[in-house]
């Protein structure tokens, strides 16, 4: 059996040469000093191997659509077995690449093992840490959820400040009328094509020129007999690629990832955040304001580049011990320190999100504190039947938001406009045009306003009667003279407390002759139909005594 | 490398770790992959409940009608209501209503009147008024609905193969 594959193997090398070049490549020369701090460029690699997986893995079930993209997004992570996991994997896998390659970067630097002949290397290594902040940026607007959409918004403003290109660049990203679907599939398309591409490109060139020039020895192990990659530096680069995935596996399948409502332009109270290793570039724009804010958001990050691709070039001393390389260790000091100043200052003046406001409008415990207005609007959205993908209270999740958690950032003509032209206001809502009269969606805006997550779940259970009681009073503009709960004009008695203190019979009979109990009433008969007439009645007698 | 024994048993001790921990990632992220690309689904879960297909109080007896109705969709993250369409025959024991795909290969297939029999285009499948197969490679009777009625309305319920008592 052994020489059978063995046969096999032999017929497949002689052929394809695959098996030499796997050997070459595992019994590759390396100094006796490499050890634990040359692993981090084989973790990249294996973690751009994770990323790889599992964002193909999403894209098996993802809608590259904004609007589609977010219900695909949910469905994976609430239907699919292993779907948050899966995500939890990409999402903190694009954190711990920044991480590591950031770890690889200032291990090259301190041991300065960019120096000569290695230059291009570095050069790669810089280009590659870009790519890797571009895949953050553009893997951020795919949940399409407001973070998102926020966030992009601000990274296309910042690309349109660039002088001279910035028209060009928001053309490119899609950007140049505001974010909407062609950024979304501009950035999707870098995403999962041309970045990935570039990645594996510039990865392969990257390699190829660490094995040319081979690892850098420290000093004194030149003239050291060398030794070989395999086995004994790849069991200490497996066993970093462990503790790194044991790391992203706990983060994974621990922590969740926020996604937030779908992707709301219209929310202006949103305050976007930016991923945590762009914190420090935000933070710097704070401190240029006016015409001067293109020297935060531009100039400044091109001279860091620069200055990044340039340390070889500067630095040009003979190779030394790495114990001796003091300004070395001061600069990247200076850099982290710097970096760390920029983040820990974003972190702390992170307004805490905006939801205290609501919580100023009067509370409508259940639905016999809601004016009829506001009582019609739910016998309305009863009607229409928009639990059929809108959750009141937090549930069961549906198609559309949940009104509770994102009612208290619209305003009634947002709403309306809303409700006539779902997809206009909110790009890729698949909610189909109300087209009900505008009096009724009046009622409906009122309705969806007071709702909060606090009386959300009571005003999930309305009676009939109640509904179509309201509907009658509203209808029958009963409000041009009375006053229920607080709203309507005064100039005929307040209706709250009629119930304690007539009949229903009573109630019946004034609906039909109001003049026969008082000569002077100006209220016109009211000769509702059966049904109707218990239904108003009923709901008179449920309204809450007057609070005075 | 390996000469002394000390070392040689280093060696495969590096050996048997590199193994075992890659299998073990290897196998983490495997695992969850199968699982997300074949979740386990009940059956039918995309066309549950019933369906209103319309009034069938102005069916003539045996000839079959194709009645098309509304009917919900789940498929993946999106609920849809799309057009669908059944074949129905009354005849006097029963009102059956057939799935309107071939058990071929899923064609639609039509009735027609000349040769009393539904064919379907495909592979020249024929099935009789009441869903046997006549001629052709089709495996097996045509699909039903479950069905029930209410007043003159028939409502469809999911479709059930038929197999053994399929001719009844």
């Amino acid at each position: 059996m052994r020489d059978l594959i063995r046969r096999i193997l032999d017929w497949v090398d002689h052929r394809t040469g695959f098996e030499t070049a796997v050997k070459n490549f595992l019994y590759e020369d390396i100094p006796a000093s490499s050890g634990w701090h040359q692993v981090f460029g084989s973790i990249a690699l294996f973690l751009f191997f994770v990323q790889a997986f599992t964002g193909v893995l999403l894209a098996f079930n993802y809608a590259p659509q904004p609007g589609d993209a977010y219900h695909s997004l949910q469905y994976i992570v609430s239907e699919i077995t292993g779907g948050r996991l899966i995500r939890g994997l990409h999402h903190w896998g694009s954190s711990l690449m920044v991480v590591v390659v950031g770890l690889h970067m200032i291990q090259v630097a301190l041991w300065g093992a960019y120096k000569k002949p290695r230059e291009a290397t570095w050069i790669l290594g810089v280009l590659l840490l870009l790519l890797v902040l571009a895949f953050g940026l553009t893997g951020y607007l795919l949940p399409w959820d407001n973070r998102a959409y926020w966030a992009t918004v601000v990274t296309i403003q910042i690309a349109g400040l660039v002088p001279l290109f910035g028209e060009y660049i928001l053309e490119f990203l899609g950007g140049a009328e505001g974010v909407g679907v062609s950024t979304f599939t501009r950035f999707y398309t870098l995403h999962v094509l041309m970045l990935p591409a570039l990645t594996v490109l510039l990865m392969m060139l990257h390699i190829h020129l660490v094995r040319k020039h081979g690892v850098t020895p420290s000093p004194r192990a030149i003239g050291q007999p060398k030794k070989k990659f395999y086995p004994g530096q790849a069991f200490k680069d497996l066993m970093a690629f462990f503790a790194v995935f044991i790391l992203l596996f706990v983060l994974a399948a621990t922590v969740d990832v926020p996604l937030e409502g779908l992707a709301d332009p219209s929310d202006s109270t949103y305050v976007p955040r930016p991923e945590w290793y762009f914190l420090f570039l935000f933070q710097t724009l704070k401190f240029f304001e006016g015409r001067w804010e293109v020297v935060g958001a531009v100039i400044l990050p091109t001279l860091a580049v620069l200055a990044l691709l340039a340390v070889p070039f500067l630095d040009r001393a003979k190779v030394k011990r790495i114990q001796q390389r003091t300004l070395a260790f001061a600069v990247v000091g200076l850099v982290l320190a710097g970096w760390l100043a920029l983040t820990v200052a974003a972190f702390l003046t992170t307004p805490e999100p905006v939801e205290s406001a609501r919580e100023t409008s009067p509370p409508a415990a259940d639905w016999r504190f809601l004016t009829p207005v506001e009582l019609a609007g739910r016998a309305y959205f009863q009607r229409e039947k928009c639990a059929g993908c809108h959750n009141l209270a937090e549930g069961e999740p549906k198609m559309g938001p949940t009104l509770a958690t994102v009612s208290h950032r619209k305003s009634a003509e947002w709403l309306m406009e809303h409700f006539k032209n779902p997809s206009e206001v909110v790009p890729g809502s698949p909610m189909p045009t109300m087209t009900i009269s505008d009096d009724e969606l009046t009622c409906l805006a009122a309705f969806v306003l007071k709702l909060t997550p606090g009386n959300a779940t009571a005003l999930e259970v309305v009676p009939d009667y109640a509904m179509r009681g309201a509907v009658i009073y509203h209808e029958s503009q009963c409000a041009s003279c009375h006053v229920v709960n607080g709203s309507g004009e005064e100039s005929g008695p307040p209706l709250n407390g009629v119930g304690q203190r007539r009949t229903a019979q009573w109630l019946e009979d004034h609906f039909r002759d109001p003049q026969k109990f008082d000569p002077q009433s100006v209220m016109p008969p009211y000769d509702f139909p059966p049904d109707d007439m218990k239904a108003i009645v009923d709901y008179m007698k449920a309204l809450p005594p007057a609070s005075e | 490398m390996g000469k002394d024994p000390q070392s040689s048993s280093r060696r495969t001790f590096y050996q048997r770790m590199i193994y075992g921990v890659s299998s073990l990632i290897a196998a983490s992220l495997t695992i969850p992959a199968v699982g997300y690309l074949f979740p386990s689904r009940r059956k039918g879960d995309g066309q549950k409940g019933w369906t209103d297909a319309g009034d069938v109080s102005a069916l003539p007896l045996n000839e079959p009608r194709e009645l098309a109705f509304q009917r919900k969709r789940v498929d993946g993250w999106k609920t849809s209501t799309e057009r669908s369409t059944a074949w129905v025959v009354r005849t006097e024991r029963e009102l059956i209503a057939f799935s309107p795909r071939c058990t071929h290969l899923g064609c639609g297939y039509h009735w027609e009147t000349d040769s009393d029999r539904f064919v379907c285009p495909c592979h020249t499948s024929g099935f009789s008024m009441t869903g046997e197969v006549l001629e052709g490679p089709a495996p097996r009777p045509l699909d039903r609905f479950e069905t029930r009625t209410e007043g003159n309305r028939l409502w469809l319920g999911g479709v059930r193969p038929i197999s053994e008592n399929g001719g009844q």
